[in-house]
């Protein structure tokens, strides 16, 4: 039973919901980061040993960390962990701190990591919130390897810095360029529609394949990290100027502005 | 002085774009760009936040971090800092400035922690930069996110009459859009 739970979270994570190629979510990291395939796996490891500790911490704290403040709670231990693992590759890894710069912090906005808090290890055991996190790295960390190895093949004709392409190549050198990894991730898109498509066409159950959070990586529908920072309206009376609650069900961002024309390129 | 705050205001807001080429806020480019006026509105929103949150963020490292040492608490600080400087302006926008709250307001919770905000703090960090210094980047940054996401929402809104193949409906060809605009603003490069 427990052993089933274990690899069940691990297949669910690397490929059911894999977290780049299913739930589209973490796209700022993975555009900025691949652009070689040792790059990816790096910044796919680094974010593993976060989300795997995050939550683990996270579930111990379940019962005790009161449910108004909870975010700002989720956020503080993810940022120890960030700045725990930050610290590490500066003095061990010294040459991937380098490569990775900005992004290593930046791993705490990474809404993967506060969206499986949120979703599952607030409400799940330590030891399956510990390997949902795992399962969730490594199906990060297989998704950045592999955008990393396609832009390198095709920017530099080399994988993991070995030539691999024949000598008559000329790398295209926009791929590993920034405009090169918004063609990548349109191409991943694309053929993330055509299998939604075709899959919808066969009658099966697609709604988990989604394109990405819409306006913000903390506000993410359905990975669960949708809440405000505090929830300062639990217990309060709703003013008259009440905007919006973003909550679970709300299509954000154009209700917002209450503009009721339909959307007709969704 | 004067000078090196405008070579600042320039590669930050267009040589190296925070979208463009730093893939940072890439969330809202690509979610609130559908209209112009949502896109303004977002822009706008963010001048705001991440000039105010620049501001704050610096002060504390300058007055706070470094004299205890405790520059290592960067990160967690300025997380923490940020998310609640948001909540707060919203909280005071809408109690003492109604009409810029109707305009900004529903943006706010969405920008808490757009990592465009803490990347611009930590990147006065790591640059070095003054408070004032800081506070331009920050500004400049922000130009640079509004300009591209006005531009890209121009861009979709005419894009809603063309034929597109089926399975580029939605968000590849918004992601192809970018990639262009990308290349375009590659040119810029020559500017300093």
């Amino acid at each position: 039973m427990k052993q089933n739970n274990i690899s069940e979270r691990l297949i669910n994570g690397i490929i059911k919901e894999n977290p780049t190629f299913v739930l589209m979510l973490g796209m700022c990291p993975t555009l900025a980061v691949t652009t070689s395939a040792v790059n990816g796996l790096g910044m796919g490891l680094t974010t593993m040993v976060v989300l795997a500790l995050s939550n683990m911490f996270i579930s111990l704290l379940r019962k005790i960390i009161p449910d108004k403040v909870r975010i700002p709670a989720f956020i503080v231990i993810i940022a120890s962990f960030v700045t725990v693992v930050e610290l590490l590759l500066k003095a061990f890894i010294p040459f991937l701190y380098d490569a990775l710069g900005l992004y290593i912090p930046l791993i705490v906005v990474n809404c993967i990591i506060l969206g499986r808090a949120e979703a599952y290890a607030s409400k799940n055991d330590v030891v399956s919130s510990l390997f949902d996190g795992v399962g969730m790295g490594l199906g990060f960390t297989a998704a950045l390897t592999i955008i990393g190895a396609v832009r390198e093949l095709l920017g530099a004709g080399e994988l993991f810095g070995f030539g691999v392409m024949p000598e008559s190549y000329v790398p295209c050198s926009i791929f590993v360029l920034a405009p090169g990894a918004f063609f990548v991730l349109a191409a991943l898109t694309a053929i993330q529609n055509k299998v939604k498509l075709a899959g919808e066409k066969k009658g099966r159950d697609m709604s988990k394949i989604q394109s990405g959070c819409n306006s913000d990586c903390m506000n993410c529908k359905e990975t669960g990290c949708s809440k405000k920072f505090l929830d300062v309206s639990a217990g309060k009376e709703k003013d008259d100027l009440e905007v919006i609650e973003i909550t679970d069900g709300d299509e954000f961002p154009e209700q917002a502005v209450e503009e009721k024309e339909e959307e007709t390129n969704d | 002085m004067i000078k090196e705050l405008f070579i600042i205001l320039i590669s930050s807001s267009l040589v190296s774009n925070v979208v463009l080429s730093q893939f940072l806020g890439l969330c809202p480019f690509l979610g609130v760009s559908k209209k112009n006026s949502t896109a303004a509105g977002m822009g706008t929103a963010v001048i705001f936040v991440i000039t105010l949150a620049s501001a704050v963020a610096g002060a504390i490292y300058k007055y706070i971090l470094t004299p205890f040492d405790l520059t290592y608490l960067q990160t967690i600080v300025f997380i923490l800092v940020i998310a609640a400087l948001v909540q707060f302006v919203e909280m005071f926008l809408k109690k003492f400035m109604k009409a810029l709250y109707q305009a900004l307001g529903v943006y706010l919770p969405l920008i808490t922690t757009n990592c465009a905000v803490l990347g611009v703090a930590l990147t006065n960090v790591q640059k070095n930069y003054g408070i004032l210094t800081g506070i331009v980047n920050g500004f400049a940054t922000a130009v640079g996110f509004t300009v591209s996401i006005v531009i890209l929402a121009g861009i979709r809104e005419k894009m809603e009459y063309n034929d597109i193949p089926e399975s580029f409906k939605g968000m590849p060809i918004v992601l192809v859009t970018a990639g262009l605009m990308a290349i375009a603003f590659c040119g810029f490069s020559g500017l300093l």
